[in-house]
């Protein structure tokens, strides 16, 4: 049985090791939901089960850690309400077509606004957001990645590679949007 | 020794992840390649645009407080019906052992109906126990194919271990106990924030259909199966802990 002591010294591990990622934990649950009371719930739900099987963190990164309860608490979450939400949300094939015929060029893509590239993000297939999300935001390596999203480096390498061509087709089709829209 | 169609590599070189000779390498080949030159540099841009502070989203201050309040709660008590169990004095449980005794005694109650009925105390003690300890799982594990070969040579059987996240029962690890005088292996799965534990041990006899009961709040489950006895033990109400036992069954 766990003493009070025990179980003090329990929570400030916790608290000097887990609480500093909540930011990171809630900004990941943020962007795989696209909502703040999902991400609410997700983050929430994430950090409770961090808590409780905190025993079985062996002293690795917590940021890896946590974020893989993080990504995992969202997969069973997914299931759940909406099974089919994830399928053709974006046709790569489609993108890749129009990708050759039009590259977009580099001052194009860097005028975007955060509101463009939010969009953009959003839009992409989850295997893609979140690969692009762990690296641009939270600036972690390819080993790291592969860690989170339990896949291997090969895969994370090819995600990031078919998601930033697919996120840069988005950012240059938000653009031209605006451009149309004021013309 | 570069080759165009090695996409991925100008990835890992933006990324900083190439090795020094396959950075030079592929330096070489951007000095002489123009499309994969423009390539590097639309997809830097897209970094950086990417990579804007902006986009981060931090928790909100009312989630963040709510948050910590409930993981001091959860680390006061654990559950409840945890709880509960703890603040009764131990003369109080001598007192209730001993109205049961006489009650058993003086009943009717065939031996095994005794039997069973000590057997549901000890699981739902020993889920509580895995629940009080900082000793849920011995092999802590989503992955059934990890769990099910850590029990080789630690049992006589190996334990049915099932991936029912699909339905909603998540597989959390496996841990080594003890039940009724012997060996017994105990799946621990979740759902919500419920933790199920399954023990399985040998059995002798035949099979037996479930039949459910309830102890200090837990629900039991008891089954047995292709010589094998089961007992899922959980504070999850009745109905979805039926559900894991049919699927559990299948």
């Amino acid at each position: 049985m766990a003493s009070p002591a025990q179980s003090q010294d329990q929570m400030s591990r916790f608290e000097t090791l887990v609480i500093p990622h909540l930011d990171a934990a809630y900004n990941l649950a943020r962007w795989m939901t696209r909502n703040t009371s999902d991400a609410e719930d997700i983050a929430q739900e994430a950090m409770l089960r961090a808590f409780r099987f905190f025993d079985t963190f062996r002293g690795e990164d917590a940021r890896v850690w946590l974020l893989t309860i993080v990504r995992n608490t969202y997969l069973t979450w997914i299931r759940r309400h909406a099974p089919q939400q994830n399928s053709a949300e974006f046709d790569e094939r489609l993108h890749t077509d129009i990708e050759t015929a039009l590259t977009p060029e580099s001052e194009f893509i860097r005028q975007a606004t955060s509101e463009q590239v939010r969009r953009a993000i959003e839009q992409l297939p989850t295997e893609f957001r979140e690969v692009i999300l762990l690296r641009e935001l939270e600036e972690m390596s390819y080993k790291e990645i592969a860690a989170v999203t339990q896949t291997p480096l090969g895969t994370v390498m090819s995600r990031l590679s078919r998601g930033r061509s697919a996120l840069r087709q988005l950012i240059a089709a938000e653009r031209r949007a605006e451009v149309t829209h004021h013309v | 020794m570069f080759n165009h169609a090695e996409r991925n590599l100008l990835h890992a070189y933006l990324d900083d992840e190439l090795d020094l000779v396959r950075s030079m390498e592929l330096e070489d080949h951007l000095a002489q390649c123009s499309d994969c030159t423009r390539e590097v540099s639309s997809f830097r841009a897209l970094r950086q645009a990417s990579s804007n502070a902006e986009l981060r989203y931090s928790a909100p201050h009312r989630f963040r407080t709510q948050l910590l309040a409930e993981l001091s709660k959860v680390n006061r008590s654990q559950t409840p019906s945890v709880i509960a169990f703890r603040q009764i004095p131990v003369w109080s449980w001598a007192a209730v052992a001993a109205c049961l005794l006489l009650a058993v005694t003086a009943s009717v109650l065939n031996l095994s109906h005794g039997a069973q009925r000590e057997l549901t105390r000890e699981v739902v003690a020993d889920h509580v126990r895995s629940l009080m300890a900082t000793h849920l799982t011995d092999v802590p594990t989503s992955d059934q194919h990890t769990v099910k070969p850590w029990f080789n040579g630690k049992l006589d059987f190996s334990p049915q271990v099932r991936d029912l996240s699909g339905d909603g029962f998540e597989l959390v690890g496996g841990r080594l106990d003890y039940v009724d005088g012997r060996n017994a292996a105990a799946i621990v799965y979740q759902r919500r924030k419920h933790v199920i534990n399954v023990f399985s041990w040998l059995a002798t006899g035949e099979n037996a259909e479930p039949s459910a009961t309830a102890q200090q709040g837990y629900n039991v489950i008891t089954w047995k199966q292709a010589g094998m006895e089961y007992c899922a033990v959980s504070d999850l109400n009745r109905q979805e802990l039926s559900e894991l036992v049919s699927l559990l069954r299948k």
